[in-house]
């Protein structure tokens, strides 16, 4: 079965704040999805909110996984049954160490009596982690601690290729690279396509869409998906910005949930 | 006359378990001294910690209690394999089991026996190191200690004698009845080397029980001591541990402390930096969890010039309990160059659980160097989220966290024994 994840009329709040005010996507195996706009549009809490974050409160609306509804689930049971979001600021975690960590992740997604063997995790790990051109003593280093934004947002992939999920939601994964790390994280997210899995990435800036090339590109504003198109969407958000298509829905301010300013 | 509640032990019980134990008349004297100070000291003065509301009664009665046979009792065979070990103690209810030590290192003129047949046959070692380390006048507790003790252990290295394999002692009650209150005195005379090893261990109890235990380890000269130690007792045991070492010029003390008891514990863990160049490293983690109330202090006074010393505690407190956590760097007028770090830090895994670090510095010196870190958290629910976002269950999300919190301890432990042992007995204290 093609992998089907369907978001319908998705409202969240945060701290009684709505942010997200009804948002519709569909998203198929297969499909790269780009969901653009500017900053306090609500971007970056629906990938939370679609995770599970404590702090989002999912007011109303579903979201199914190939007709399972996540909503229902807590965190690591969504993680488990194909959602992977890469995250804009991974927490670090002293003590633990990067493989020790993928593995527990690794062995959870598989379950108990059917764990990966440990040469063959490790086979794995140091192939990916070449792959994104990592150094391999990454792997014992302790989660994220001391690591670089760019060293964190590789191993965030590190992660998304070793789990292979079934829709992967990156949340501003170009922030913080340059523009050599922008093209081993897209390659890296590039090796990961195929017809059995979804992505969903969240942007403001076209430059990562000329790595990672969508099918469709949305734009968010005021908590919800204003305008949707094909990549030449993208293009003209670069060329002309989006003041155009706050004129043309006739938008002032496009944030949410921010405060007045005085 | 003295004002003081009534004392666990009558002096003329003392002196009959004394001479029953055909003990030699100095060492008879010094306990009914330690008694008589018993009687008039008061209960030492924890920072944070009522210690008066402990149960501080069931001592049990010198001499009695079970004694034991030569069997090995199978509770012990978790911690020490006795088929491969030529080196070890195993004490029960502070009769002796098992006292072994490897023709090679008799040879060399180490003493490894309990601390009763050691004052009979070394008598002029145990008489000048006994108590020299720990006075019996220090408080109520000490007093007592050294009026009571009962079974233990004396290890004696001789001068340039190094030993690789660690010596292990076991100490386990299982039955109230009897007085636990074993004393270790190690003496590692100059340029020796040794590790020693022991686990406080307890069966089932019918009724609480007091352990009131001390640990002297004199650091000659350019000697080296690794001095690794778990107490896991049962809840119904209230554990009370003094733990103190010499060290003199070049000297080192290593410890390697691991608190898993059940019940009210309080230690404190001291190296008396005395000798230049002496160095102290002192590692402790502690899981607390039910209703248990602990007070842990690690110590370091220095007196020596370029004397050092490290202190780490960890400490995870779930459900109900509360920690208290000190730790004491003391650098004494002529300590030039002294260095003296500290870190404690607290793990609650819940609200009821209660935690404080108290990093004390106290510097008479100018020429030095100290520094201290100490911090008290909840889990991070950013984190727990983070793993959980992985696939990984909340249990499974919070183990991580609890090992890594531990692991800059654990991973530094330098035996690869211990280390999974105290992994084990982390993982049991919380349940998992």
């Amino acid at each position: 079965m093609s992998t089907k994840f369907v978001i319908e009329g998705l409202k969240a709040t945060i701290e009684g704040k709505e942010i997200l005010k009804g948002i519709d996507l569909e998203i198929k195996g297969g499909e790269i999805h780009a969901i653009m706009g500017p900053n306090g549009t609500g971007k970056s809490t629906l990938a939370s909110a679609l995770m599970g974050h404590p702090k989002y409160e999912v007011t109303d609306g579903s979201v199914t996984l190939d007709d399972e509804d996540l909503l229902e689930m807590a965190v690591d049971e969504r993680a488990r049954a194909g959602l992977f979001l890469a995250m804009q600021y991974p927490s670090e975690i002293a003590g633990v160490t990067n493989s020790d960590f993928l593995r527990s992740a690794i062995n959870a997604r598989r379950g108990e009596g059917n764990e990966i063997s440990l040469i063959k995790f490790i086979r794995q790990m140091e192939g990916k982690m070449k792959e994104l051109e990592m150094n391999p003593e990454f792997a014992h280093r302790y989660l994220n601690e001391g690591f670089s934004g760019g060293e964190k947002k590789r191993n965030e992939i590190l992660q998304m290729m070793m789990l292979e999920p079934k829709v992967v939601v990156l949340d501003e994964i170009d922030s913080g690279l340059d523009i050599d790390a922008l093209r081993i994280v897209a390659e890296g997210v590039n090796a990961m396509r195929s017809e059995e899995r979804g992505f969903l990435v969240i942007t403001h800036y076209q430059r990562l869409l000329n790595y990672i090339k969508p099918d469709f590109v949305h734009v968010m504003m005021q908590g919800r998906i204003v305008k949707s198109g094909g990549p030449e969407l993208a293009e003209r958000l670069e060329k002309d910005g989006y003041d155009w298509i706050k004129e043309e829905l006739g938008i002032v301010d496009e944030t949410v949930g921010q405060e007045q300013e005085a | 006359m003295t004002t003081q509640t009534v004392l666990p032990v009558e002096a003329s019980a003392l002196t009959a378990f004394s001479e029953r134990s055909s003990e030699p008349a100095w060492l008879k004297e010094k306990r009914l001294q330690a008694l008589e100070l018993a009687g008039q000291l008061e209960l030492p003065k924890l920072e944070k910690t009522r210690i008066d509301r402990w149960n501080l009664q069931n001592y049990g009665a010198p001499g009695a209690g079970a004694q034991p046979g030569q069997e090995l009792p199978d509770s012990i065979s978790a911690y020490v394999d006795p088929a491969h070990n030529d080196n070890l103690i195993v004490q029960r209810n502070s009769g002796a089991v098992v006292a072994r030590l490897s023709k090679e290192l008799s040879a060399q003129g180490v003493i490894f026996t309990d601390l009763e047949t050691a004052a009979k046959e070394h008598g002029e070692l145990v008489q000048k190191y006994l108590s020299s380390v720990i006075p019996a006048g220090e408080n109520q507790l000490t007093a007592l200690h050294h009026a009571i003790w009962n079974g233990g252990v004396f290890l004696y290295v001789p001068q340039g004698v190094e030993i690789e394999i660690p010596l292990q002692a076991v100490f386990l009650v299982d039955d109230a009845d009897a007085v636990f209150a074993p004393h270790v005195l190690v003496v590692a005379e100059s340029n020796s080397r040794v590790t020693y090893v022991d686990n406080y261990i307890s069966g089932e109890l019918n009724s609480p029980l007091v352990h009131n235990g001390a640990v002297e380890v004199i650091v000659k000269p350019g000697a080296k001591v690794q001095y690794a130690t778990v107490h896991h007792l049962g809840s119904q045991i209230t554990d009370l541990t003094y733990r103190r070492a010499l060290v003199e010029n070049d000297g080192s003390i290593e410890w390697i402390v691991g608190e898993m008891s059940g019940g009210d514990s309080m230690s404190e863990t001291l190296s008396v930096l005395k000798g230049n160049g002496s160095l102290s490293d002192a590692k402790v983690i502690a899981v607390g969890s039910g209703s248990q109330r602990l007070n842990y202090t690690t110590k370091a006074t220095h007196y020596g010039k370029s004397s050092e010393s490290q202190m780490i505690t960890r400490a995870v407190m779930r459900e109900e309990a509360t920690a208290i956590i000190n730790g004491i760097t003391k650098i004494e007028k002529g300590a030039t160059k002294a260095n003296g770090e500290q870190t404690e830090k607290v793990l609650m895994l819940s609200k009821k659980a209660r935690g404080d670090a108290n990093p004390i510095l106290l510097i008479d010196e100018d020429d030095v160097k100290a520094g201290h870190a100490a911090s008290v958290g909840q889990v991070n629910q950013e984190q727990i989220y983070y793993l959980m976002s992985r696939g990984i269950s909340r249990e499974q999300a919070e183990r991580l966290i609890i090992y890594g919190f531990l692991a800059p301890v654990v991973s530094d432990i330098p035996l690869k024994q211990l280390q999974d042992q105290l992994q084990a007995l982390v993982e049991r204290k919380l349940g998992q």
